[in-house]
């Protein structure tokens, strides 16, 4: 089963990394963005077939390592 | 007074740690990240600076979750010392030794340089050498060293005067311009300025040898 992570900063956590590719964008020439954020996005390729047992332990992995729950928040998709 | 140095893959200031620790009068022995348990009696842990795991993930996310690191939460669940300097400072928040988070820096540049900081508290084994306010001179090597605290994170580490060390002119974009801070046992203290880089005159300056000398006397006294 696989299992995508998206992995954001919280709101409100400033983002210089999206400020900067914000400023690029304008530097180019496109108008009108607004907020830029950046974040991760995992790629898992699981053993488990249970969906809702994929997801629980994706929930896990989340908590426990791939993102940093103080600054980051993230979604699962399974499947 | 015996130290232990963590080794990961990418440390870069372990050995510095270390010739910091023996010049200030300790035992140091290396250790491996591999490894599942500290060296017997060891008095502090010091987790250096450098890019450990490349810096994959997040910084010092992957050393967060080492066998070695285990050991480490455990001795300091037990009251043990532990000193992590950059990256090691970037462990401790990620292991949750310490609270609070090291970004990005705030204007994006790697900076690399010495800067003044204020000794915020010397009622600590690691500021006990130095007076409190008292201005020091150490160099600084970071990408992300910008630390994030909310304001209940803040005013809690100020009421509980664990807030170690601040910038006197922010070059990252820290809340409240922290530079290092101590756990709620005030034995163990992450900063992002590396005193282990202006420990001897060769280094262009001594002002983080106190640290050293604090935490060894304070250790050997105990």
């Amino acid at each position: 089963m696989k299992a995508r992570v998206h992995v954001m900063l919280k709101d409100g956590v400033l983002d210089p990394q999206g400020q900067a590719v914000a400023h690029a964008l304008g530097t180019l020439g496109f108008q009108g963005v607004g907020e830029v954020r950046q974040g991760k996005v995992i790629d898992l390729d699981l053993a488990e077939t249970d969906r809702a047992a994929a997801e629980a332990q994706v929930r896990e992995m989340c908590e426990k390592l791939l993102a940093n729950t103080v600054i980051e928040r993230f979604d699962i998709e399974i499947g | 007074m015996k130290a232990a140095v963590l080794v990961f893959p990418g440390s870069n200031c372990d050995r510095d740690l270390a010739v910091a620790f023996r010049n200030a009068g300790a035992e140091v022995a290396m250790v491996w990240h591999k490894d599942n348990a500290l060296p017997a009696d060891v008095d502090v842990v010091g987790i250096p600076g450098g890019f450990s795991f490349g810096d994959y993930l997040r910084c010092g996310a992957i050393a967060a979750r080492s066998p070695i690191t285990r050991a480490v939460i455990e001795h300091t669940h037990r009251g043990g010392y532990a000193l992590g300097i950059c990256n090691g400072f970037q462990v401790l928040t990620e292991t949750g030794i310490l609270p609070g988070a090291l970004m990005r820096n705030a204007g994006l540049k790697f900076i690399c340089k010495p800067v003044d900081l204020t000794v915020e508290t010397a009622d600590s084994a690691f500021t006990a050498c130095y007076a409190r306010g008292q201005g020091i001179t150490i160099p600084i090597a970071h990408h992300d060293g910008n630390y994030v605290a909310d304001a209940d994170l803040v005013a809690r580490l100020r009421d509980e005067d664990r807030i170690a060390f601040t910038y006197r002119d922010n070059p990252n974009g820290s809340t409240d311009g922290i530079a290092g801070i101590l756990s709620e046992n005030r034995r163990v203290l992450g900063l992002m300025p590396h005193p282990e880089r202006a420990a001897e005159p060769a280094h262009g300056g001594t002002d983080g040898a106190a640290l050293f000398r604090s935490l060894v006397g304070a250790l050997a006294l105990a």
